[in-house]
């Protein structure tokens, strides 16, 4: 019992004041706002590295993935083999891993395709289609191993030559690898130095408010209390840094989607439009930058809370 | 001057074994890393609603007693109890619900200067979660009853040393604390605004709420008449009603 009706238990559920904490870490950033300023761009820094590496990675696998269900490598059967000889090679072929469909086309078949190809030039019109051979259009399975299933192509019985884009899928398998190796590299390294440096400004503010801390703990408040201004003030950095950088993210990619669409006449590559991206990097830089925040500032006033 | 109904608010304890409100030390000893002996052996019973001066030289040990009665300092042997917890005994998470039974003035006041009067009493409210009504409702309150109501928006730097240290006393009762401990409040004061302060905090234990006031201020001590408990090496050397019965230190 107690004079004056609270009881222990009571006082120990003490509500979470939402709006006195976050004002708290609002006027911590204010009291030293250029460290503040400058943890906010390190991060924005950070995350947009970050940010660009995987979606270079991201585009690149989805190239692949594109170039690897569209593309047939053609494999051209020895002139000298008769249809039927040439028909039979089609087991053979299947029976070769990372082949998932062989497709036979007649000399004749190729060279209607090539004259619907072509239908404004006259010349090619009346080939004889003796210049054409019989071919397989074969599936390729995974890129990645592309150069290993031609060689077994071009050594089976009958094939004469084959023909596939290896420069360009060996080049993007190599920016995909490359890139993915990176971010995932980059995303470990900046995430602790961002940590390090949202760390490094709360502990600024822990000891700008030292004197308060102590009269703080001395009054009896206890250390969730003391603690969740500084909370608060490493998630608004972070969160500030993920909304800068998802602006700016926003702007170089257009840039940078522009200029390939400037130089890249052909369409050889195809790149993901950013409305259809914005969402999920939307969401994982505000999860990284929250992350990177609330980490940086329990870093930051773990070791000073001791009673 | 603060002599006037003060403090209709009932000091209380919140305690977790309920009405223990007392402070007892039995057989403490506390000795620093370096190998000082602050503490050799000290037994002090201070019942709930008592008034009193602990005095002594520099060095004989009272601010060691301070900072085991905040749970600052864990004793070396023996154990302390203070309004129903147990110094040695306690959890790392129940000390803060053990200091809010205490309320602490300090000889350098120890405001923050960047907060007005009124913001340096509501954050000790909010601390310990009162809601935004009681503190509305309590801190002009007490304000008015130390004579602040008109430096309500003041800031610490732009008072008086007397009206800092009642400041300090407001921030200290105004979550009614069963034992107020004042460590040499009146060191920074005048001998005037000491003897108001010590005024003020006779007023607040006559309102129920025990005070344990350290000081060397002889004449205050003196001029009251309370329980006086000397402090010499670590050792209690007297403890008694009435006057300053200082060490051979004092002769």
């Amino acid at each position: 019992m107690t004079r004056w009706g609270v009881t222990w238990g009571a006082a120990a559920m003490v509500k979470h004041d939402f709006v006195y904490f976050f004002r708290e870490g609002l006027k911590n950033m204010s009291s030293h706002r250029l460290m503040s300023f400058t943890a906010i761009s390190m991060t924005v820094g950070c995350l947009l590295i970050m940010g660009t590496f995987t979606l270079v990675a991201v585009n690149a696998a989805m190239n692949l993935s594109t170039l690897s269900n569209s593309n047939e490598i053609v494999a051209y059967v020895n002139e000298d083999w008769t249809e039927q000889q040439g028909r039979a090679l089609e087991e053979k072929l299947l029976a070769i891993p990372n082949i998932t469909a062989a497709r036979y086309i007649t000399r004749e078949e190729a060279l209607n395709a090539y004259t619907e190809r072509n239908p404004e030039e006259e010349l090619f019109q009346d080939l004889d289609p003796g210049i054409f051979r019989d071919r397989y259009a074969l599936t390729i399975e995974n890129l990645e191993q592309i150069t290993i299933t031609v060689r077994r192509v071009e050594h089976t019985e009958g094939i004469a030559k084959v023909s596939y884009y290896e420069e360009m899928a060996s080049g993007i398998v190599t920016v995909r690898n490359v890139a993915a190796i990176v971010s995932a590299a980059l995303i470990g390294v900046l995430f602790v130095v961002s940590v390090f440096i949202i760390s490094n400004t709360i502990r600024l503010a822990t000891y700008d408010r030292r004197e308060e801390i102590a009269i703080m703990k001395i009054v009896g408040a206890t250390n969730a209390f003391i603690r969740w201004p500084f909370v608060y003030e490493g998630f608004l950095m972070g969160v500030i840094a993920a909304g800068v950088a998802f602006l700016l993210q926003w702007g170089l990619y257009a840039a940078v989607t522009g200029a390939i669409a400037d130089n890249d006449t052909q369409r050889l590559f195809e790149i993901l439009p950013f409305a259809r991206i914005w969402l999920p990097v939307l969401g994982s830089f505000f999860g990284t930058g929250m992350l990177v925040g609330i980490g940086g500032s329990l870093t930051a006033i773990r070791r000073f809370l001791d009673v | 001057m603060f002599l006037f109904v003060i403090f209709s608010l009932p000091a209380g304890p919140v305690t977790r074994w309920g009405e223990h409100r007392l402070i007892r030390l039995k057989d403490v000893e506390l000795e620093y890393e370096n190998g000082t002996k602050a503490i050799q052996g000290i037994t002090l019973s201070i019942e709930d609603g008592e008034f009193v001066f602990l005095v002594g030289p520099s060095g004989s040990g009272k601010s060691t007693i301070i900072k085991l009665l905040t749970g600052e300092l864990l004793p070396t042997f023996g154990r302390v109890m203070i309004n129903g917890f147990s110094i040695v005994n306690l959890k790392d998470r129940q000390i803060p619900f053990m200091r809010r039974t205490l309320g602490v003035v300090y000889q350098d006041f120890r405001l923050i200067e960047k907060k007005t009067v009124y913001d340096n009493l509501s954050f000790v409210m909010r601390a310990v979660g009162a809601n935004p009504r009681e503190i509305k409702d309590r801190i002009p309150r007490i304000l008015r009853q130390l004579e602040l109501e008109d430096k309500a928006d003041c800031y610490p730097p732009e008072l008086s040393g007397g009206e800092q240290q009642r400041v300090a006393v407001a921030r200290a009762l105004v979550n009614r604390p069963s034992t107020i401990i004042a460590d040499e409040p009146t060191g920074n004061l005048d001998p005037d605004r000491s003897m108001d302060l010590m005024r003020l905090l006779i007023k607040v234990n006559q309102m129920g709420t025990t005070v344990l006031v350290v000081t060397h201020a002889r004449e205050l001590v003196n001029r009251f008449g309370k329980r006086v408990v000397t402090l010499d090496e670590g050792l209690v050397t007297h403890d008694a009603v009435g006057r300053y019965v200082g060490g051979r230190r004092y002769g």
